[in-house]
């Protein structure tokens, strides 16, 4: 994106910041002088003079959620709802402007991205022509595993679709639209991985059957309870509107007393919730999709707990980020 | 008694010291592993003219090579360890994908395969690896000596354009023409049903990684030929935002 050549609704052409004396009225009111500097090649894009109190969304070109505006060109973005004044600028603030490229709602990523392994692994087990040899075509498997391997799989992403529409209190509205592919081939490309397997008509079901399959039920169903009270007990940290930021205790509830060792129970639930799923169905696809979850999850998780460590003085020192005194 | 400030000085003194004893080690040993490889891929190199001039032929060439090339291309995994530890500036990813691609060549297809090991594509790929790796290893060589001739700049940063595009025809054609061997024998596979509940086809593997070429060669490619241009003419390149 060329900035130069397409910015902006400038009032006037650029001058030199110069300290600008402030009128004096029976009411003294302070006005600021902004401007808006590229973050990269450091070019002028706007200058306003006598701006009051609210920065206003300057450019025709970029929607609000696309724009990045801060001031250190390699720090954090401002927020939406900072007041210049209370900014530790002079009467002349100097802003960076960085282009975060198009956006898209993290509601609309989720609700794609769940949706996809839902319909897949149908798909599969319903044996759609065109996976199997013909004369599987509509079949169904004749191991009782296969069946409740489809039944957890599907109660997981249904239930994440759920806590997308009713649950979940996002601070982001949005996120960059290239994630949205990314994020999809991700979750539907090991959606048909896993599912073509334990859909297969040559399926091997578990070596120590019920057992197995029993004690692999248990831990799935324990975690999908854990995750879904991490999300609510999480959601109720926050207003509605919200974007306000709190530590996390355990509530009354038993499945969140993990919290007293661990910052991001709800990935250590995500991580048992797959454990069970493996064991259950005996797939190394699986068995490597809950390993790329669990390194993913985890990088989530250690960021998580360096920011809550950073911002709270009185964070519990017992905790960990994802794994109790592991990791 | 010393102060506490004097303790500090000594201190930095000495960390000061061990870095510099940690940096010449490190020249040391990159300057000898750098010769060490320029020297082997000679080798190679002047045994596949003998043989040629000896036998007339490319065929056994190969077999003639192989243990000396499987020596030399497997030791530049070290390579990856350099950049891991820090004593080489290069992106570890870019250089593990490099040695890994060639070590799969190498043990994967042309020594596993070998009914394949007599054809004229795997001469061409040999003979772009050993002219590329010459230049390179002399590269290093001459850098870490602080004494580079410009010719060999040169060749590193110019060479690559022509070669780089004949080395993948090369590889490219060896996989296509081990292929139908590879469907034969069913090698590296995995059939259903087993109790790991997952398979693996050798064959539609090694489809894939010819396909793979499509996207990865242009990107390594241009990285070269934006390397050149910043290197041999000075132009300040700005590299693309994440």
């Amino acid at each position: 994106v060329d900035l130069i050549a397409s910015v902006v609704a400038a009032p006037g052409p650029p001058t030199p910041a110069k300290r600008k004396p402030t009128k004096k009225t029976k009411k003294a009111v302070v006005f600021f002088e902004v401007e808006i500097l590229d973050a990269k090649t450091k070019d002028k894009l706007c200058f306003l003079d006598k701006v009051g109190k609210v920065l206003p969304s300057f450019s025709l070109h970029w929607y609000p959620a696309r724009q990045s505006i801060r001031l250190d060109p390699k720090g954090k973005s401002l927020k939406d709802e900072d007041v210049l004044q209370h900014l530790p600028v002079g009467t002349t603030a100097t802003f960076y402007f960085r282009d975060l490229g198009a956006q898209i709602s993290w509601v609309t990523v989720f609700l794609t991205e769940y949706a996809g392994p839902l319909l897949i692994y149908l798909m599969f087990y319903f044996r759609v022509p065109f996976i199997y040899a013909p004369k599987y075509d509509f079949t169904t498997s004749k191991h009782w595993v296969v069946h409740l391997a489809c039944m957890c799989h599907s109660f997981h992403y249904v239930k994440r679709l759920l806590e997308t529409l009713f649950v979940h209190r996002f601070s982001h509205g949005t996120m960059p639209l290239r994630n949205i592919f990314k994020n999809c081939t991700y979750y539907w490309g090991f959606a048909a991985w896993m599912a073509y397997y334990i859909n297969h008509p040559l399926y091997t079901p578990p070596i120590y059957g019920e057992q197995q399959i029993r004690l692999a039920l248990t831990v799935f169903l324990f975690c999908q309870i854990g995750n879904f009270s991490i999300h609510i007990a999480l959601r109720n940290l926050r207003p509605p509107g919200s974007k306000t930021r709190k530590i996390p205790y355990p509530t009354k509830n038993p499945f969140t007393w993990i919290f007293l060792l661990v910052s991001c129970p709800n990935y250590t639930y995500e991580l048992g919730s797959w454990l069970g799923f493996t064991l259950m169905t005996q797939c190394l696809p699986v068995a490597f999709f809950t390993l790329v979850g669990f390194i993913q999850m985890t990088v989530w998780a250690k960021g998580k707990h360096r920011s809550y460590l950073k911002e709270f003085r009185d964070y519990p020192t017992l905790r960990s980020p994802i794994l109790p005194f592991i990791l | 008694m010393a102060s506490g400030e004097e303790d500090g000085t000594v201190e930095e003194k000495e960390t000061n010291n061990k870095k510099r004893t940690k940096g010449t080690i490190a020249t040391a040993w990159l300057t000898f592993y750098n010769i060490a490889m320029t020297a082997g891929w000679l080798v190679l190199a002047v045994a596949m003219v003998r043989y040629y001039l000896q036998k007339g032929t490319h065929k056994g060439l190969y077999r003639n090579i192989a243990k000396t090339l499987k020596f030399f291309q497997t030791f530049a995994l070290l390579e990856v360890g350099h950049c891991a530890i820090g004593i080489v500036r290069t992106s570890v990813i870019v250089t593990g994908v490099q040695v890994c691609s060639r070590i799969f060549m190498v043990w994967f297809v042309t020594n596993s395969i070998r009914q394949i090991q007599n054809e004229e594509s795997v001469i061409l790929f040999v003979v772009v690896w050993t002219i590329t790796e010459i230049t390179r290893y002399s590269f290093y060589t001459f850098n870490l000596l602080n004494h580079l001739p410009y010719f060999i700049k040169w060749a590193r940063y110019n060479m690559f354009i022509v070669m780089y595009p004949l080395g993948v025809i090369g590889e490219l054609l060896t996989i296509h023409a081990s292929l139908p061997y590879v469907r034969r024998s069913g090698m590296y596979s995995l059939r259903l049903p087993n109790k790991y509940n997952v398979s693996f086809d050798y064959y539609y593997f090694l489809i894939i990684v010819m396909l793979s070429y499509i996207p990865l060669f242009p990107q390594l490619y241009f990285h070269m030929l934006r390397q050149r241009r910043r290197v041999l003419h000075g132009e300040i390149v700005v590299e693309k935002d994440e």
